[in-house]
C-alpha cells in the first residue's frame, strides 16, 4: 500500500481535482450509457409489442 | 460475459493503478490519470475502425447486420472520444498549464469526436434504415482515413503532446505495474465496449424486424404481452 490514509489518497499529492474529475466523469458516462442502453432494450420492445397488438386489433395477419 | 469481465477487469485495473502503482517521478500522483486517458483514446480509435469494417463489408456485400452494427457502434465510440478528450485537458491542466492547445494529436481527437456525433446525427435523421446505413457506411469509411493521422500525428509533428510510451515494436518505457494497469484497463473497457454493442445491436435488430415471426414468438415479448393482457 503506497497511502498512509485516505485523506492521502483522496488529494493524490495536490492533484486530486484533475485525477477524480477524470475518473468521476469516466465512470458517471459509461454508467448513464448502460442505463441508457438497459432503457433502449425497454422502448424496443414496447414498440414491438404496440405494434404487434395493433395488427391484431386489426384482424389481420400480415406477418 | 463480457460486461461481467469488464467489471472484474476494472476493478483488478484500478487497485493495481490507484493503490499498487507507484508515484511517478516526474509527474507526482498526476499521472495516475493514464489509466482512464489511454483506455479511451485507444478504444475511440478502435471502435472507428471497427465501424469502418463492418460499412465497407455492409457495401461490398450488402450484409443485413453490418448496418446495425456500426450503429451500435456509434454511441460508445463518440463516448469515449469525449472522455479521451476530457481527461486529457484534465491532465493537461496541471502538466502543460492548459486545457486545450491546437496540438495535432489533440485537434484530430476532436475530428473524431465530430465524426461520431456527424455519424450518429446522419443515421438518425434518414428514415428509411438502409438509405441510412449507405450513408453512414460512407461516412465511417471516408472520417476512418483520421484515424492514422491520429496515431501518428505525434510522429509526424512535432508537438505538444508526447509521443507514446507504449509500442508494438520497441516495447514500452514505463515501469511493469503501471504498465500492467493501464493494459487491464484497456482490455476492460474493450469488454465493455463489446458488451453496449451487442446489447444495443439487439434492440435494433428488434425494431427492424418487429414484422417477422420469430420477434413475436420470442419469450420475452410474449411475457409482456401476457402481462399487459391480465
Amino acid at each position: 500500500m503506497i497511502w498512509s490514509s485516505f485523506s492521502d489518497f483522496w488529494s493524490m499529492g495536490g492533484y486530486g481535482l484533475y485525477v477524480w474529475g477524470s475518473f468521476g466523469v469516466t465512470a458517471l458516462l459509461m454508467g448513464a450509457e448502460a442505463f441508457w442502453t438497459r432503457r433502449g432494450r425497454r422502448n424496443a420492445l414496447s414498440h414491438v409489442l404496440a405494434e404487434l397488438r395493433a395488427s391484431d386489433a386489426n384482424g389481420k395477419d400480415w406477418r | 460475459m463480457f460486461a461481467c469481465l469488464a467489471t472484474v477487469l476494472t476493478v483488478w485495473g484500478l487497485w493495481l493503478g490507484m493503490f499498487v502503482a507507484p508515484t511517478d517521478v516526474q509527474q507526482g500522483e498526476g499521472y495516475r490519470i493514464i489509466y482512464v486517458h489511454v483506455p479511451v483514446s485507444w478504444m475511440s480509435m478502435v471502435i472507428y475502425l471497427a465501424m469502418a469494417f463492418w460499412a465497407l463489408l455492409g457495401l461490398t456485400f450488402n450484409t443485413r447486420l453490418s448496418g446495425m452494427l456500426t450503429c451500435a457502434l456509434a454511441p460508445t465510440g463518440a463516448i469515449f472520444a469525449f472522455l479521451s478528450l476530457w481527461t486529457g485537458a484534465l491532465w493537461g491542466k496541471p502538466m502543460w498549464g492548459t486545457w486545450w492547445v491546437w496540438d495535432a494529436r489533440l485537434t484530430s481527437e476532436l475530428i473524431l469526436f465530430f465524426l461520431y456525433l456527424g455519424f450518429i446525427a446522419l443515421t438518425s435523421a434518414i428514415d428509411d434504415a438502409r438509405r441510412a446505413d449507405k450513408a453512414g457506411a460512407i461516412l465511417a469509411l471516408v472520417g476512418a482515413l483520421n484515424v492514422p493521422v491520429i496515431y501518428f500525428s505525434v510522429k509526424w509533428w512535432n508537438t505538444l503532446h508526447q509521443g507514446a510510451s507504449v509500442s508494438l515494436t520497441k516495447g514500452s518505457s514505463m515501469q511493469q505495474t503501471m504498465l500492467d494497469a493501464m493494459l487491464i484497463m484497456a482490455v476492460a473497457f474493450w469488454m465493455y465496449a463489446i458488451a453496449m454493442t451487442l446489447y444495443r445491436v439487439r434492440s435494433i435488430i428488434l425494431i427492424r424486424e418487429r414484422h417477422s415471426q420469430w420477434v413475436a414468438d420470442l419469450p420475452e415479448v410474449k411475457a409482456l404481452s401476457l402481462e399487459a393482457r391480465a
